[in-house]
């Protein structure tokens, strides 16, 4: 499904990635951890096509294509989706005519028809209600004024709506309350199957609870340092990231 | 004669002067009044005394009306138009009356004059002024200055025809009244000297649609006046959309008073491809608590040069102003914003807003924008903002990233950045088309820059 290897990129000739190597089987679930700054979002955004990164070396290949010399929305129609860290705000542009859109460039691009209007709703209808959404939410415009947990939701709602291969979840547990928590992973859940991956980026351990990994990894500055199995997320809960700094000036050195 | 004087330009008031000549004595003055005539003349005299803006004038720095001054432009004659050439500039489904001009003339074919309630006039200019000036004063040429405008006296020298809509004390007229100017130079290019009078009797209501539009790409030029009397109480909604042919020039004077307590709404809606146009918006705060609204939006593409001068004058104490412009530039457009507010020494309390944002979609395009603030009262809330900016990256790759392309994410960024002004228009059906002849100016407007 997708292939990293040795990746090094660089924004405004500052290095964040410095030789990572990743391998996500179809069906997978990895989890990214890490602390703040270490490039878990330059590497989520990388891979859906943000435009200020620089590759300086190294490949990605998903599903045996490489992944970097695709535009952002060629990834997106081929099934690469990434929930927002910071969902952008877009006045002016209704949620529900955004999603349509998107929607249909998906199914466009896969050679199915075109849902329209009364087909759209009656799909996005059964994920507002699995999701708890405010049908409200849709016919406002894009994160405009949303909560910060609204936001997050909306992300997961998209995602659901448009059913990628490879969904990319940037910190998707902060800003949800408990509650909001267990509904967007149940949301993640329903959507996994043994052709569909995800790699889940968060700082707790907690939501690995409900979306269960199955690789837990650790960035620090620009490398992977740890791997392990769900073990290692608690591991890290109960002591930090300074036992792993250790080894990662270790494997340095 | 100040101003400009190239042989070129000299050639072009003998013409002014020719076609005045032909108009006074010619077959048509048969039906104009003594009256008409010697308003006309004085008006004229103005003209030749003011002459043509040049850009050594602060007003006119930026914009050079050089283009219609070196030019003969002939007085539009009457051509048959079809139903089915205008039915594009029609709003559908906005009910009330509809006066369509072609080539400055009254089309009574196209039009349609439906029964309106007592107390509302809505007549023809040609038809009121038959009969002398009675019906017109002492509104006509009151706001609209000949002795200051060189295009206000230019346009009154020329008045034949025009738009009157008079609203009595008390009265609603519901269905705003749909104003249309056609332009259609088959041949030479020509000039229309659009009027629109608009008398609101206290408390009433009114709401009027102004277009204009070129049916072809030919060289035309429209000197459009239209005034704006707000009686005490009243509420008046005015919107002016241009959707100009490709090579067509056009200037535009918008003058209002409001009496006490009146409402003005303007909505200043810029489409179309004219190569030139100015708008001259201007409203006088003329009794205690009066409120005017200014919002407009423009799109200036390839060879088209857009200015929008505002003037909001508190000339009375608890007056507030809003005022709300947005442009977008690509290609070598370019656009002058220029809102000056003037609060006089009594007008205390006065609460003034003033916002104008350009987003410029190419590194040729180009904006001047400038807020100018004559404020002589202490007591007063005045703030204004102005941006110029291009679309958001972090926009675009979101939408990119939900599978959009990016030419769609473009046009979806910049008609969202318009909709917001559209969205303040209050009559439904207009808003529906307006938003449909964005969307149709935009296509070009979306490409990406080489
Ligand atoms: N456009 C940019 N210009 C300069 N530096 C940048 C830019 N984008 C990211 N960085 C830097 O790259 C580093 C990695 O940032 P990134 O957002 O990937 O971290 P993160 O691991 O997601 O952190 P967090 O846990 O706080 O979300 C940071 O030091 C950040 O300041
Ligand atoms: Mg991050």
């Amino acid at each position: 499904m997708l292939e990293i290897t040795a990746l090094h990129a660089s924004v405004g000739g500052k290095d964040i990635l410095r030789g990572i190597d990743l391998t996500v089987n179809a069906g997978e679930v990895h989890a990214i951890m890490g602390p703040n700054g270490s490039g878990k979002s330059t590497l989520a955004g990388l891979l859906a096509g943000r435009a200020e990164y620089t590759v300086t070396s190294g490949t990605v290949r998903y599903q045996g294509k490489d992944l970097l010399t695709m535009a952002p929305e060629d990834r997106a129609r081929n099934g690469v989706f990434l929930a927002f860290q910071y969902p952008v705000e877009i006045p002016g542009v209704n949620n529900a005519y955004l999603l349509k859109a998107a929607l249909n460039e998906v199914r466009k691009h896969r050679g199915e028809p075109e849902l329209d209007a009364m087909e759209f709703m009656a799909l996005v209808k059964k994920q507002l209600e699995v999701l708890e959404i405010s049908p409200d939410l849709l016919n406002r415009p894009v994160n405009d004024g949303f909560s910060g947990g609204e936001k997050k939701r909306n992300e997961i709602f998209q995602m659901a709506v448009l059913e990628p291969k490879l969904a990319i979840l940037d910190e998707t547990d902060s800003g949800l309350d408990i509650d909001a928590l267990q509904i967007v992973a149940k949301g993640v859940n329903a959507l996994r199957r043994p052709e569909r991956s995800t790699v889940v980026i968060t700082h707790y351990q907690r939501m690995l609870n409900y979306i269960v990994p199955d690789f837990v990894h650790v960035l620090a500055e620009g490398r992977i340092v740890k791997s392990g199995g769900k073990a290692l997320a608690l591991e890290l809960e109960a002591k930090g990231y300074g036992w792993i700094d250790g080894a990662a000036a270790e494997m340095g050195a | 004669m100040s101003g400009t004087t190239t042989t070129k330009v000299l050639a072009t008031y003998d013409g002014y002067q020719a076609d005045f000549d032909r108009l006074q004595g010619g077959a048509d003055a048969v039906r104009a009044s003594a009256a008409l005539k010697s308003l006309r003349q004085d008006a004229m005299q103005h003209f030749h005394r003011l002459g043509f803006p040049t850009t050594r004038m602060e007003d006119w720095r930026f914009t050079s009306v050089a283009p219609i001054a070196s030019r003969p432009y002939a007085l539009g004659g009457p051509v048959h138009v079809a139903a089915d050439q205008i039915s594009r500039f029609l709003i559908p489904d906005l009910p009330g009356a509809r006066l369509v001009f072609v080539n400055g003339r009254f089309s009574p074919a196209l039009s349609e004059t439906k029964a309106v309630p007592t107390g509302v006039d809505i007549q023809t200019l040609g038809d009121s002024l038959a009969g002398g000036l009675d019906a017109v004063e002492p509104y006509l040429g009151r706001l609209a200055v000949v002795a200051e405008q060189p295009f206000s006296a230019l346009n009154t020298a020329f008045l034949q025809d025009g738009a009157l809509i008079r609203v009595d004390d008390g009265v609603v007229l519901e269905d705003p009244v749909h104003v249309l100017f056609i332009s259609t130079a088959p041949g030479e290019a020509a000039v229309t000297h659009p009027r629109v009078l608009v008398v609101a009797g206290e408390n009433s209501q009114v709401g009027i649609v102004e277009s204009y539009a070129g049916l072809r790409d030919t060289e035309y030029f429209t000197n459009a006046v239209t005034e704006i009397d707000a009686g005490a109480g009243s509420v008046v909604d005015h919107c002016k959309i241009l959707r100009e042919s490709l090579h067509a020039r056009h200037v535009g004077r918008m003058q209002a008073r409001l009496a006490r307590n009146a409402v003005v709404l303007s909505h200043s809606i810029t489409l179309g491809a004219a190569a030139l146009v100015r708008n001259d918006i201007s409203a006088v705060l003329d009794g205690e608590g009066a409120e005017c609204t200014l919002n407009g939006l423009y799109v200036a593409g390839r060879n088209q040069h857009i200015d929008n001068h505002t003037t909001i004058d508190h000339a009375s104490p608890h007056c507030a102003s809003h005022e709300f412009y947005k442009g977008i530039l690509d290609g070598d457009g370019r656009a002058v914003f220029n809102g000056k507010i003037i609060v006089r020494l009594d007008a205390q309390k006065t609460d003034a807003k003033q916002s104008n944002k350009a987003l410029l979609l190419s590194d040729q395009a180009q904006v001047n924008t400038k807020p100018q603030l004559e404020i002589f009262a202490d007591d007063v809330k005045c703030s204004h903002g102005a941006s110029v900016g291009q679309l958001n990256e972090d926009m675009l790759f979101y939408l990119q990233a939900r599978g959009l392309g990016r030419a769609r994410a473009r046009r979806m960024l910049i008609h969202a950045f318009a909709i917001d002004v559209l969205n303040r228009i209050r009559h439904e059906p207009l808003r529906t088309q307006l938003d449909l002849a964005l969307l149709e100016r935009l296509p070009a407007a979306a490409e990406e820059p080489a």
